[in-house]
């Protein structure tokens, strides 16, 4: 019995100090990301080499699935707003709904599945296949090489990926509401253009998907750096890079969210 | 300046509770190739990641060109390193690079030279090995020996004063082998470089090096020449030199005695 318990507390505490060890390592390769930040744009080719690896190959799962969340979005705000007499407010509510929160998030959620996976498994290989030792024994640092124009990559991407995200969303609510539904165009757009606010809604959903692009980006980056060099170690840190940033942007849309809001 | 461009003094290193050297003594002679041999796991890819800095000793030093490594910051460090070239064991080419691409990489972020130049160089190391005619294909377009032919392009494209080999007959067939043995001794001699070979592989090795370190349990076991060591009587040198199964380096790991372990099998 006492072997048991012994083992479960030698356990609990190998977690806890493998943990802290984690995040500490994340925090060491964020200050040399830092460190590398500005440097890096010395080399504007890399950085959109990576901008369209990350970002141009997301773009099909992204507005595909913008445009399904917009006619969702229509047909869902219409059947609870008809119920009130005020169907013509669909526009709005599928506007805010996408620019406030669907678009930023769930565009970090698809980057996460598309554009994180891909950078975790890339770099995760790289270290395997030692081509990262490779580059520091040839005095180059690999986070300035590889890390930095990634990061780069994931924070322009992000915001625009978001922009595209919620331009198509509304493209596909406008399709169910006005053509299906026989909603008025007129009243679509004008009560739209009149309640969405630039500084309360855009700019606040664009500063959103910029922090859900630092955050996603680095959990991606740092789980493939950090990634055990097996085949075995590669596939659990992809895994953890979705968990991992999945439940930081909700987590973070709660906090962002409960600023925002006066 | 000393004779030794690398000299590895009383070097002790281990990690995790396992000490994986214990008091290494050993000196890299200018202008020599020289062999690191030694039974899996008997820690000689680890000695070459301490001589580039990748790894830091718990006890003694690496000295290279008179500096101790370790002691060295970051910019020093890639001061250092840039007299270093390093064969990887499978070559560690960058898959998203084709081949040129790959060997001009050191060339184009250490120096500022022209476009024109940098093909010239790269032009100059691929024909070196053979394959200039290869410079447009992937490294997943090559073969096992190609691949690691292209990767000493690269390790000795800006011509560093030490090239290092971890394993470089790992896994080739008898000709690549060959090649790839002409090509360290015949390189190393023409750009006067020091060569430190990483390998276990006696008698490609014993052909064309001209020293030979034998580590084993973490020390220096035998030293020598080649000729030294083919007609040394020392039970470890014996039976790594002619491959025999068992001798001083047992062939089974460590284990509890084999019959009890039947006996508690039996009993669960």
């Amino acid at each position: 019995m006492l072997k048991k318990v012994n083992a479960v507390l030698s356990g609990l505490g190998h977690r806890m100090i493998e943990g802290v060890w984690r995040v500490g390592a994340a925090g060491r390769l964020f200050f040399y990301v830092w460190v590398y930040l500005f440097e890096s744009l010395k080399r504007p080719r890399l950085i959109i080499r990576e901008v369209y690896a990350t970002g141009v190959l997301s773009l099909l799962i992204i507005l595909v699935s913008a445009f399904f969340v917009g006619m969702v979005l229509g047909l869902q705000g219409y059947n609870t707003l008809q119920k009130y007499g005020s169907s013509e407010a669909i526009g709005v509510l599928v506007a805010l709904a996408l620019v406030r929160e669907l678009g930023p998030v769930v565009t970090a959620l698809l980057f996460a599945g598309r554009a994180g996976t891909a950078i975790t498994a890339e770099i995760g290989l790289m270290k395997a296949t030692e081509q990262l030792s490779a580059m520091e024994m040839m005095a180059v640092s690999p986070v300035a090489r590889v890390i930095v124009p990634r990061f780069w990559s994931g924070v322009i991407s992000m915001p625009i990926l978001a922009a595209l995200f919620s331009m198509v969303g509304v493209l596909g609510g406008y399709f169910v509401a006005v053509p299906i539904i026989g909603v008025d165009s007129g009243a679509f757009w004008s009560q739209m253009q009149a309640s969405v606010d630039f500084y309360d809604d855009i700019v606040n959903g664009v500063i959103k998907s910029i922090v859900f692009g630092v955050v996603c980006t680095m959990i991606a980056l740092f789980e493939g750096y950090d990634a055990p060099p097996t085949a075995e170690g590669v596939s659990r840190a992809t895994t953890r890079t979705v968990v991992n940033s999945s439940l930081a942007v909700l987590g973070l849309d709660f906090i962002l969210t409960a600023f925002m809001i006066h | 300046m000393s004779d030794n461009i690398v000299e590895i003094n009383n070097l002790s290193f281990g990690y995790k509770g396992r000490l994986l050297h214990k008091g290494i003594n050993m000196v890299f002679p200018r202008g020599k190739v020289v062999a690191i041999m030694g039974g899996s796991g008997s820690g000689k890819t680890t000695l070459l990641r301490l001589i580039g800095g990748q790894l830091t000793p718990n006890v003694g030093e690496v000295r290279v060109d008179d500096e101790v490594v370790h002691e060295q910051g970051r910019d020093g460090l890639y001061r250092l390193r840039r007299k270093m070239g390093m064969l990887f064991q499978f070559g560690a080419l960058f898959t998203d690079l084709s081949v040129f691409e790959n060997v001009a990489f050191p060339i184009r972020e250490h120096t500022n030279l022209p476009e024109s130049m940098v093909r010239d160089f790269v032009m100059l190391k691929l024909n070196a090995v053979g394959l200039r005619g290869a410079h447009n294909l992937m490294p997943t377009e090559l073969s096992g020996g190609m691949a690691r032919r292209v990767a000493l392009a690269r390790a000795v494209a800006l011509d560093p004063q030490i090239i290092m080999y971890d394993e470089p007959f790992a896994g080739l067939d008898p000709i690549s082998m060959g090649v790839v043995c002409n090509l360290i001794r015949s390189l190393n001699d023409a750009l006067g470089a020091t060569s430190i070979v990483v390998t276990h592989d006696v008698h490609e090795t014993f052909s064309f090096v001209d020293y030979v370190y034998f580590v084993s349990d973490g020390v220096v076991v035998a030293e020598g020449t080649p000729n030294q060591l083919r007609r040394s009587k020392m039970p470890f040198v014996h039976q790594f030199v002619h491959g025999e199964a068992d001798g001083p380096v047992p062939f089974h790991y460590p284990a509890v005695d084999y019959a009890s372990e039947l006996l508690r099998g039996h009993r669960a």
